[in-house]
């Protein structure tokens, strides 16, 4: 008979590396992906014929534990010297350029404050490090597991010495904004060094709380190719011994029930096929899984609520440009790493107050990065491919989104681009624009939201997605989630996947 | 040259109270204030003949009742007199009373949303929970979770149990509400946006956060957890406005030994051998003491009244970065007769309460968007109260006196500095604004004052016109207040102390920032405590 | 407001009912409830006791909250919701249920009345919108309409209640079962009668669009004249439903979303309603808790009392021994009971003490000069009142 151990939705990045670790602790496993292709919102798009694109346009913190662990580099994963270096595009030409562990191109002030401000957050990066990595206790609980946890938090922090851990209790909940303007002088360059406190999150420069954990975040871990990420990790997956169905969407996880509660039976696919399994651990967001996979009717109200009033509407939109040539952008030479088009923190903040209204901004602001510089299997010979994170852009609409709205918004987007490549228009073949809606119907992830649903302190650590079902685990005995609707958080990293397989495997 | 044991910086209320307690422990204290009139933002001035304004503060309701009995302030002339509900306006003819009576209350809400006055039961009951918690916190000095000291520890044992009786879901739902925006947060109660902008205003009072900020949701809090007589929330006025306050507190501190010199601003603390040993004044004079007590600002107090090279490393920097964000304005005005206002009954019940312009979220949050553009709203979020219509004493008989606070102003204007033509059309906005629900306002006044952060800051010090002398963050709150380390009163400079609402827990008119500091320098000078302990009703 | 009253916002509304309420309300005892004003009793409130115990009277439940659940899922909502199967009421069937929160605590009780397959309606003593509308979040088929405003509803209670509304022309009444619904033709419009009521007594509650709230009174009235009908308040009402052992909110129990403090709200099996919690049902919220509880046993146990003596234990502490030195639990509701001739009380007691002797401190007072003293209580395994003819169908006439 068809029975697995565990059953794994969706060949995200997250679902891979749970399934590779069970696989390699022993268990029958099986992926199950709506798609054709594997890899989520990091899977391979052709947008137009030959020029190959991917929602998640660059990996900036992938962890070296599960590369490792995983052994991907046997599957072609190589991680990146020192990550993709962040670029703020000046009006003028002037750009400003951090990578390295250095700033290039900006004041001596501001370079001498860089080396301080890296410093003190690359400490505090490394002491919250191992925290991503471990199931986040209970705080109700007087389980001596979860007291450790929390005693192995706290102890890592005092470790900063007294004089850090008052220095992190006053900056870990400011705004971007606020710790920009305690360091650094020049405009471009806080706007720039702040996108990582704020992308793909319903925050914006003067948003308390959130923003400084978001950057802390994504300090650690390393920087790959999309591509060869998502490679590796299939290879792995494979290799391992777990099964991957692409194709394969599924309808609804089937739960079975007696007196004594409930359980989880298997999934059924839109197909009608039913496969059974042990478990059932779900890499779709937190709404999807309990609100349509499995159903508000096998929860408590209040849980249900609680997934409800999840945050998951996504503010970032996404454009692929189709390019005849290499774009020229004015005062570099080559358009590499993630090059930042937001001219100052208020140019966000001021994006950001049109989309709080259901507007989309008359000035977005972008991050833009040319992936097929790296790897030339994306576009033809001699052509490019052109990405960009466009913000913010509302996932519902004022007046709902038309294909005007989304012309509107793509052209107002391609003009910003050009005000930095002068000669990009010429150079176009083809484009397009992805709103959160349309990341929503393409890639089935709510909201169309980057992390599943908003990175913000109320939504984080024992809180994501929210209690009684934040260490993986589910009301449902079973049922599980591994993905970036879980602690810690979205982008490519991986340690959902690994966190929920520990929990799993415990 | 007189020597004294301590000297207080400022007549605020809390630096008031603070010299009480020191003098009822015997110890022979001078309170200094720069004004010619005492009492900081808790006032009353007669700014035309007849008609007493609270200019700064208007209404109270964190004053804790345990200063209250025990400094005898009934004695000393001071009743709080809680007001009835307030009427909050939506941006057209919606209006939303807030009755006094609970069931009155509720059927108001049903005529807006049947479900919201079902879920506002959840919200008064969780607010309730979270205040009940926060309150007992208010009157202890918060502990060093740095530190390892006993009483540290205990101290944070302490905060430990009483977080842990919450029981689990309530615990996470705490730590949840704390981080959010007042937005999201009442996105979990109700629908209708009257009364969702209602239950957000005090969400912004005072705060260069908008609704929609996160943190916003503690700010809420903040403006509820206090009491009139253990009713959670409700709010009361003084009757003979604000300074009647700083008038009981000063005649309390006096009656104990206290000494109050007006007219004398301080120009330095003085520093010898990294220990305060006094101040001097503008004029030039010296005044020695065995402690110094700031209740200027946090900012004010490092960047102003102290040379940088008597700090220890980074303090300055820590000062210089304090958020203390001018966010607010005030309009206060002598009117010829009560305003009626449309679409509301002529009922004195409600005529009686207040009023909160507020219109809908998004109207708040536009206005918040102005502010961060260095300009103001053509729609302020006003919330103002007619005292005049409780309080005999501050307004001719048949006459009134408004107070109209207006989020948001800024303290610096994208267009250059603040001018008095400036202001006088932020005035105008306020104004007109009234005048589009009270047609017929504008010819009812009398007299009035505009006061943007730049009044605020001249006249009584507060740093941008900041009212809670300090933003309300997550990083300025309670251990962190004002910056991690300096949590318990004592500043980095030896023999020197901090009173103001910089410190734990913070602003509003409830004398506890100065009662913690009185007792944290009562204990270093191994003095018996003169200040009590907290009481909650039982809560 | 267009209202010539300016008070009107916050007098309490007048229920339909009212014109004809007002004239028996000789005392002008006026209370109110959920917005409602509403009689705290009209004479005097014994005699009105009396009057459901010995003929029939009257009670308005319009002030009730009275929801509509309809559509394809609103049997699979209200299963999710509540801890009996609602899939087991019979069509035309009302049922006694409570809900719970994730916590297994206790949000309210009330009785759903199955009118349609895919037809319901809920009533309960408080407003309730806004956990039906979290509780409907992910139905698809469902549509929950407050219709309190929209029928008007009286309790017809006490032996005489059937041959009232015998006498009224309800044909066939005499055969409706307890907790059961029949719809009466009424002046084109359609009188709803179902088998039930809050007082352990024989007695019935009419359901009636507010238009014809009057002339159903009246029509009533007219034909309960020669069996004594009567009006009673608030007051009778809590006196019946005690000597029932009926519970009522703010008296047994907290709403758990109106309580602050920790497990200061109450779980079904600690109100002794354990019964009503179907562990074989499907999913439904709070299901985890209540198991874990069940297993465990409930902390505290409502219990009913019969105290020795005639003072009413209002208020009093319990204790496990005469001398008052352990304290076991606490009076929620007490009273001299005219039927039974006893001194009734409900009390929630620690379960782990119930087998033991049970001491009741009551406190008195006499012309001012305050009293107490230590009674011994004895546990009652059924409600006190509970006379044949409340079970019997076709009932007696009297």
């Amino acid at each position: 008979m068809n029975h697995y151990d565990s059953i794994v939705i969706g060949a995200g990045h997250n679902g891979l590396v749970c399934a590779t670790y069970l696989a390699q602790g022993g268990q029958r496993v099986l992926v199950l992906e709506a798609a054709d292709t594997p890899g989520g919102l990091a899977a391979g798009r052709e947008f137009h014929p030959g020029f190959h694109a991917s929602v998640a346009h660059s990996v900036n913190h992938f962890s070296a534990k599960v590369a490792s662990d995983l052994n991907l580099a046997a599957h072609g994963f190589e991680a990146g010297a020192d990550g993709h270096s962040i670029v703020g595009l000046g009006t003028d030409g002037a750009h400003v350029v951090a990578g390295a562990g250095a700033l290039h191109n900006a004041s001596d002030k501001d370079t001498a404050a860089y080396d301080e401000y890296s410093a003190l957050l690359g400490r505090f990066a490394k002491a919250l490090e191992p925290s991503w990595f471990r199931t986040m206790p209970r705080i109700g609980s007087l389980a001596v597991g979860d007291l450790m946890t929390f005693a192995r938090m706290g102890l890592k922090l005092r470790l900063l010495g007294k004089k850090d851990l008052q220095e992190f209790m006053r900056v870990a909940s400011l705004p971007a904004r606020d710790i920009m303007d305690e360091y650094f002088e020049d405009e471009t360059l806080k706007a720039a060094l702040s996108w990582d406190g704020l992308i793909g999150s319903r925050m914006a420069p003067r948003s308390p709380n959130s923003a400084v954990l978001a950057m802390l975040y994504r300090m650690s871990g390393q920087a790959a190719s999309v591509k060869e990420l998502v490679n590796s990790l299939s290879g792995a997956a494979t290799a391992s011994g777990a099964e991957i169905r692409t194709g394969a969407p599924v309808k609804r996880v089937v739960i079975n029930g007696d007196e004594n509660g409930l359980g989880v039976g298997g999934v059924e696919l839109a197909s009608g096929e039913q496969i059974t399994a042990d478990r059932v651990i779900s890499g779709a967001d937190p709404q999807t899984t309990f609100l349509n996979l499995v159903g508000v009717e096998h929860f408590d109200i209040g849980f249900t609520n609680r997934i409800r009033r999840l945050r998951c509407n996504g503010l970032v939109a996404k454009l692929h440009l189709a390019l005849d040539g290499l774009p020229e952008f004015e005062g570099l030479d080559r358009p590499g790493g993630r090059m930042i088009i937001a001219p100052s923190m208020d140019a966000i903040e001021f994006a950001f107050d049109d989309a709080k209204y259901g507007q989309c901004s008359s000035d977005p602001v972008m991050e833009v990065t040319v992936p097929s510089l790296d790897d030339d299997t994306l576009a033809p010979a001699g052509q490019h491919v052109l990405s960009a994170h466009v913000m913010y852009v509302p996932y519902e609409l004022k007046g709902g989104w038309t294909d005007a709205a989304r012309d509107g918004i793509r052209e107002r987007a391609i003009d910003t681009i050009a005000r930095y490549a002068p000669g990009i228009r010429d150079r176009i073949l083809h484009s397009e624009f992805l709103t959160p809606a349309d990341l929503e119907r393409d890639y089935r992830v709510t909201g169309g939201h980057w992390h599943h649903t908003e990175f913000a302190m109320d939504q984080l650590l024992m809180m994501r997605p929210t209690y009684g079902a934040a260490q993986y685990s589910t009301p449902i005995p079973g049922l599980y989630l591994c993905s970036a609707g879980s602690h810690p958080g979205g982008d490519m990293v991986g340690a959902a996947g690994h966190n929920a397989a520990q929990e799993i495997l415990r | 040259m007189s020597h004294y044991d301590a000297v207080v910086i400022g007549a605020g209320h809390n630096g008031l109270t603070n010299a009480a307690y020191l003098a009822r422990a015997g110890l022979k204290v001078v309170v200094l204030e720069k004004n010619d009139y005492i009492g900081g933002a808790a006032v009353t001035r007669e700014l035309h003949e007849g008609w007493k304004y609270s200019n700064c503060s208007y209404v109270c309701s964190m004053m804790r009742q345990a200063i209250h009995r025990d400094l005898d302030l009934a004695r000393h002339g001071l009743i709080l007199v809680p007001y009835l509900g307030t009427v909050n306006f939506g941006d057209g003819d919606e209006r939303l009373i807030a009755y006094h009576d609970a069931e009155a209350a509720h059927l108001e809400l049903m005529r807006h949303s049947r479900h919201d006055a079902d879920a506002m039961h959840r919200l008064e009951t969780d607010l309730t929970r979270y205040s009940q918690l926060i309150r007992k916190t208010l009157m202890r000095t918060p502990p060093d979770p740095t530190s390892f000291k006993p009483r540290d520890i205990m101290e944070l044992l302490w905060l430990g149990k009483k977080f842990w009786s919450l029981g689990e879901k309530e615990l996470y739902e705490y730590v949840r509400f704390f981080t959010m925006s007042a937005a999201e947060f009442l996105e979990d109660y109700f629908e209708n946006d009257l009364i969702k902008a209602a239950m957000a205003s005090p969400g912004i009072i005072g705060t260069a956060l908008g609704v929609e900020s996160p943190g916003s949701a503690y700010i809420l809090l903040h403006h509820v957890m206090g009491d009139v007589d253990g009713s959670i929330g409700a709010w009361g006025l003084a009757r003979g406005g604000m300074g009647a306050i700083s008038q009981a507190i000063a005649s309390a501190a006096q009656a104990a030994g206290g000494e109050i010199r007006t007219g004398a601003g301080v120009q330095k603390v003085l520093v010898e051998d990294r220990k305060a040993v006094g101040v001097v004044l503008e004029n030039g004079d010296e005044i020695r003491s065995d402690i110094v007590v700031s209740n200027l600002d946090a900012k004010r107090t490092f960047t102003q009244i102290m040379d940088k090279n008597d700090l220890p490393d980074g303090i300055y920097d820590k000062a210089k970065n304090f958020k203390i964000r001018g966010s607010s304005g005030k309009v206060n005005i002598a009117l010829s007769g009560i305003p009626t206002f449309t679409h509301l009954p002529d009922n004195p019940y409600v005529t009686r309460g207040g009023q909160t312009f507020s219109g809908s979220l998004e109207t708040m949050e536009r206005a918040y968007d102005c502010w961060k553009r260095g300009t103001w709203s053509d729609d302020p979020f006003v919330e103002s109260v007619i005292p005049s219509a409780w309080d005999p004493t501050v307004a001719p008989p048949g006459q009134h006196w408004m107070s109209n606070f207006v989020q948001y102003c800024p303290p610096k204007l994208a267009d250059g500095p603040w001018t008095p033509e400036k202001r006088d059309a932020f005035g105008e906005s306020v104004i007109n604004k009234i005048e589009r629900y009270s047609p017929g306002f504008r010819d009812l006044i009398v007299h009035m004052e505009v006061r943007t952060p730049h009044e605020i800051e001249n006249e009584i010090g507060l740093t941008e016109g900041n009212i809670f002398q300090g933003e309300l963050t997550i990083d300025q709150l309670f251990f962190n207040r004002p910056f991690p380390g300096y949590g318990q009163y004592r500043m980095p400079v030896k023999n020197m102390y901090m009173s103001g609402s910089s410190t734990h827990p913070g602003g509003g008119v409830s004398a506890v920032c100065g009662a913690n500091s009185a007792r944290e320098i009562l204990i270093d000078l191994r003095k018996p405590n003169t200040v009590p302990e907290d009481d909650f009703y039982d809560e | 407001m267009s209202s010539q009253d300016r008070f009107a916002g916050e007098r309490p509304r007048p229920s339909p009912f009212y014109p004809r309420q007002k004239e028996l309300n000789i005392r002008d005892a006026w209370a109110s409830w959920n917005g409602y004003k509403f009689a705290d009793y009209y004479y005097d409130a014994e005699y009105e006791y009396f009057c459901v115990r010995n003929l029939c009277a009257t009670y308005d439940i319009t002030p009730m909250q009275k929801y509509e659940v309809k559509g394809a899922d609103a049997e699979a909502m209200l299963n999710r919701m509540v801890t009996r199967d609602v899939r087991k009421i019979g069509l035309n069937r009302v049922a006694y249920c409570l809900w719970c929160t994730d916590e297994g605590r206790m949000i309210d009780d009330g009785t759903i009345f199955k009118l349609a397959d895919d037809k319901f309606m809920l009533t309960c003593g408080s407003p309730c919108t806004a956990w039906l509308k979290m509780s409907s979040f992910g139905f698809d088929d469902v549509s929950i309409t407050d219709v309190t405003d929209d029928l008007a509803a009286l309790a017809l209670q006490g032996p005489t209640s059937c041959a009232t509304l015998k006498k009224m022309g309800l044909e066939g009444i005499e055969n409706i079962k307890p907790f059961e619904i029949r719809m009466f033709p009424f002046h084109g419009d359609t009188l709803m009668v179902s088998r039930t009521g809050f007082t352990g007594d024989l007695g019935y509650e009419l359901w009636i669009q507010p238009g014809l709230a009057l002339q159903m009174w009246d029509e009533l009235y007219a034909a309960g004249e020669d069996y004594g009908i009567q009006p009673y308040g608030e007051a009778a009402t809590n006196m019946t439903r005690l000597e029932a052992a009926f519970i009522m909110p703010a008296m047994e129990f907290n709403e758990a979303l109106k309580t602050v403090n920790l497990n200061h709200d109450q779980t079904p099996f600690e109100l002794n309603l354990g019964w009503l919690v179907d562990f074989k049902k499907p999913h439904f919220s709070g299901r985890s808790a209540l198991l874990e509880e069940k297993k465990r046993g409930p902390k505290y146990t409502l219990t009913k009392l019969d105290i020795e003596g005639n003072r009413p234990a209002e208020g009093a502490w319990i204790y496990s021994d005469k001398r008052c030195k352990k304290h076991i639990g606490y009076v929620t509701s007490a009273m001299w009971s005219p039927a039974v001739k006893a001194n009734i009380a409900l009390a929630m007691i620690e379960t782990e003490h119930l087998d033991g002797d049970l001491w009741a401190e009551i406190y008195y007072e006499k012309e001012l000069r305050h009293y107490g003293r230590v009674a011994k209580c004895t546990k009652q395994d059924k409600p006190f009142w509970t006379p044949a003819r409340a079970r019997q169908t076709p009932p007696d006439d009297y």
